[in-house]
């Protein structure tokens, strides 16, 4: 079944810069054959006899048939996990598991597609474009960072978009500003259809927001810290509202990461909203 | 040559003697994207509640040297909502299933030990007394022999004598042999331990606490001394009383430990959030570690550690290529 994850120990093929950020190319035969855009890998780092016992979730910027089946993963150095992935080197191992999480969902017709990506939440919508692409959409991308070297993926999006518009905080690029202040502008112009978002939790909200003014869709990948990545552990919970309505709070790395923005309960991210199910107080009993 | 794995909890058999550690497995359909079910031991659910609970706020977790803590909050759908699916998608599959309940009152206990009593698939219970009492100023049951001994006493009284209740103690208390012996005389079948002692950590960024709860419980290989010291002092002080033991098992190696302390089972958490397989790998180094020791049997492995410096292991003192009929 498409989708079903599997462990595998990948060999690391490539590593390189790009710009703020490492890339590393890993054999990964099952985990290519099984991807589709949005999914994520869990990569246990540290090797044998770490003390880090949690895994670190990566989104899959890009899969390809070489070599059996490889996965391209993007990432910023935020601890010491991912400190220790940056020192990996060709021929290497890593412990990946994957494809974990739900996927983009994809529009059944040409619709014309708006791609916000942030920083490195940028990486995980290039399959996707592609994906769109080959359902004869329109893409254009809106991308951005805090400063020029942060802007992931600049190059490839103006290769294969209608149209790229990049934004930097410091004004090194692009427009001066965030991905939003840019976003209602391509919306307008593209006459968009929908709008897919990565990035912070602040950056998705405000996509959202621009969103729900124009009326269309927008579906956002979040991120949420995470324990197990296959939904087990139950730390990557959001309060999102469900098909009745109720708010739940749900895993990110087993029902998203991928979720409509509107069904987001952003502003309540690192609570338990009072109405949502099980909350204290909001119909069952707080016994801890 | 085959080591025979199989163990019993109280009267019931299990295959193996490897199970998932309560919470850290969820319901188990998770798992089963990865492995066949049927080959754990047993699989214990999260702890079951009363009501459906949201949980603590996130941050729930934190990564600790060689462990975490978490702040879940016994996060879950309610007894209702396990009722109606959880527990039957087990029991249609023929899943060995210890089903953990959790109360904030002795009344609460009874009544999920009522709603389980009759239904299909409950190989065995376990009690976590590591909720607060809500009518004892929030003091933890597993805290206190006579509150703990209270909520298995109840508990069993309602159970079907074929299911075995198994009591959850907390490792952090000033004497745990005390509250074993007080769980034991009020009924339970057998002992699971540990669940996790209370820990702290501040992130030093954001120069406050890294848990939204502030404080959490600590997980992974940090504790296993922890869990290896508490299953010795109460297989010492009952040896007739199966233990679970959990904490920080990780290998073979670990779960090994604890059988060689006493346990009779082993239970897998934190490991499973590094390796979806880890119940599979764990069981395969704890057979081959036996085997290469020359040991035919688990249950001749269980609390071997106690015996008196300089004598023999039991297992070795019999000839086994002669007595073998
Ligand atoms: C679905 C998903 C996709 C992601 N994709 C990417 C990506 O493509 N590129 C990238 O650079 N980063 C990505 N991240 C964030 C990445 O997981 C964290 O930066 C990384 O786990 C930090 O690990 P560390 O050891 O450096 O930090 P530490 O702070 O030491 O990590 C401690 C623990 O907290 C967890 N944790 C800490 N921060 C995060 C976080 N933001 N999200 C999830 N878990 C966290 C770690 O996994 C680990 O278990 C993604 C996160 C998610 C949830
Ligand atoms: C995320 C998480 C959730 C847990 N939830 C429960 C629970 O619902 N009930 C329970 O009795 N123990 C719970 N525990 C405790 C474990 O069952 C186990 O006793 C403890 O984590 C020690 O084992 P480990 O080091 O192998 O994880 C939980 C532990 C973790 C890490
Ligand atoms: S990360 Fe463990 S449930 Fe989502």
């Amino acid at each position: 079944m498409a989708g079903t994850p599997v462990q595998v120990t990948g060999t690391v093929l490539t590593t390189r810069r790009v710009d703020a950020y490492h890339a590393l190319t890993v054999v990964a035969p099952g985990i290519a054959e099984r991807f589709r855009p949005g999914h994520f890998v869990s990569v246990a780092v540290g090797g044998a006899y770490t003390s880090m016992v949690t895994r670190r979730a990566l989104s899959v910027h890009d899969v390809k048939s070489d070599y059996g089946g490889t996965v391209e993963l993007v990432f910023t150095v935020r601890g010491r996990g991912t400190a220790w992935l940056a020192e990996r080197r060709a021929r290497d191992t890593l412990d990946l598991v994957g494809p974990l999480g739900r996927p983009f969902p994809l529009p059944r017709d040409p619709a014309h597609c708006v791609l916000v990506g942030a920083e490195y939440g940028s990486a995980v919508l290039f399959p996707l474009a592609d994906a769109l692409l080959a359902r004869g959409c329109r893409v254009d991308f809106v991308l951005g960072g805090a400063g020029a070297e942060r802007v992931f993926g600049a190059m490839r999006a103006r290769r294969i978009a209608e149209t790229t518009t990049l934004t930097t905080e410091d004004g090194s690029l692009g427009l001066r500003g965030k991905v939003t202040d840019a976003l209602p502008s391509v919306i307008a112009d593209t006459r968009a259809d929908a709008v897919y978002a990565c990035g912070p939790m602040e950056t998705l909200r405000a996509v959202t927001a621009v969103g729900m003014e124009f009326d269309i869709p927008v579906q956002v990948a979040v991120e949420e810290q995470m324990g197990c990545g296959i939904g087990v552990c139950m730390t990557c919970v959001i309060p999102v509202i469900g098909d009745d309505g109720a708010t739940r709070m749900v895993r990110a790395c087993a029902e998203g990461p991928v979720f409509r923005g509107e069904r987001v309960r952003f502003e309540d991210v690192g609570t338990i909203p009072f109405d949502a199910l099980g909350a204290p107080g909001g119909g069952a009993r707080h016994v801890s | 040559m085959s080591v025979d794995m199989r163990t019993f909890l109280a009267h019931v058999e299990l295959a193996n003697p490897i199970t998932t550690a309560a919470g850290c497995a969820a319901s188990g359909r998770e798992l089963a994207q990865f492995f066949d079910l049927h080959r754990l031991g047993a699989l214990t659910t999260r702890s079951i509640t009363m009501a459906p609970r949201a949980g603590r706020p996130t941050p729930r977790m934190a990564e600790t040297p060689s462990g975490m803590l978490n702040a879940v909050g016994l996060q879950g759908p309610g007894i209702d909502a396990f009722l109606e699916r959880e527990l039957p998608w087990l029991a249609q599959r023929g899943i060995k299933t210890i089903v953990s309940i959790g109360g904030g009152t002795v009344a609460e206990y009874s009544e999920l030990a009522r709603r389980l009593a009759d239904a299909p698939g409950v190989t065995a219970l376990e009690v976590n007394l590591s909720c607060p009492n809500m009518e004892d100023r929030g003091r933890v049951f597993a805290r206190e022999g006579s509150a703990a001994a209270e909520v298995i006493a109840s508990v069993r009284s309602i159970m079907r004598y074929d299911v075995p209740v198994v009591a959850k103690l907390a490792p952090d208390v000033a004497d745990i042999v005390a509250v074993a012996r007080a769980c034991v005389d009020a009924g339970a079948d057998a002992l699971s331990m540990i669940n996790n002692p209370l820990g702290m950590a501040i992130d030093t960024e954001a120069l406050r606490p890294s848990l939204a709860a502030v404080t959490g419980g600590l997980s992974g290989p940090a504790i296993l001394p922890l869990a290896v010291r508490c299953v010795w002092q109460v297989h010492a002080a009952l040896p007739g009383v199966p233990l679970i033991g959990i904490g920080g098992v990780m290998t073979g190696r670990d779960a090994f430990q604890l059988v060689l302390a006493g346990a009779c089972a082993v239970g897998v958490g934190t490991a499973l959030f590094h390796d979806p397989y880890a119940c599979l790998r764990i069981e395969r180094e704890l057979e081959d570690l036996l085997r290469a020791r020359g040991f035919q049997r688990l249950a001749d492995a269980v609390g071997l550690a106690h015996r008196p410096p300089g004598s023999a292991p039991r297992h070795l003192l019999v000839d086994t290529e002669e007595s073998a009929p």
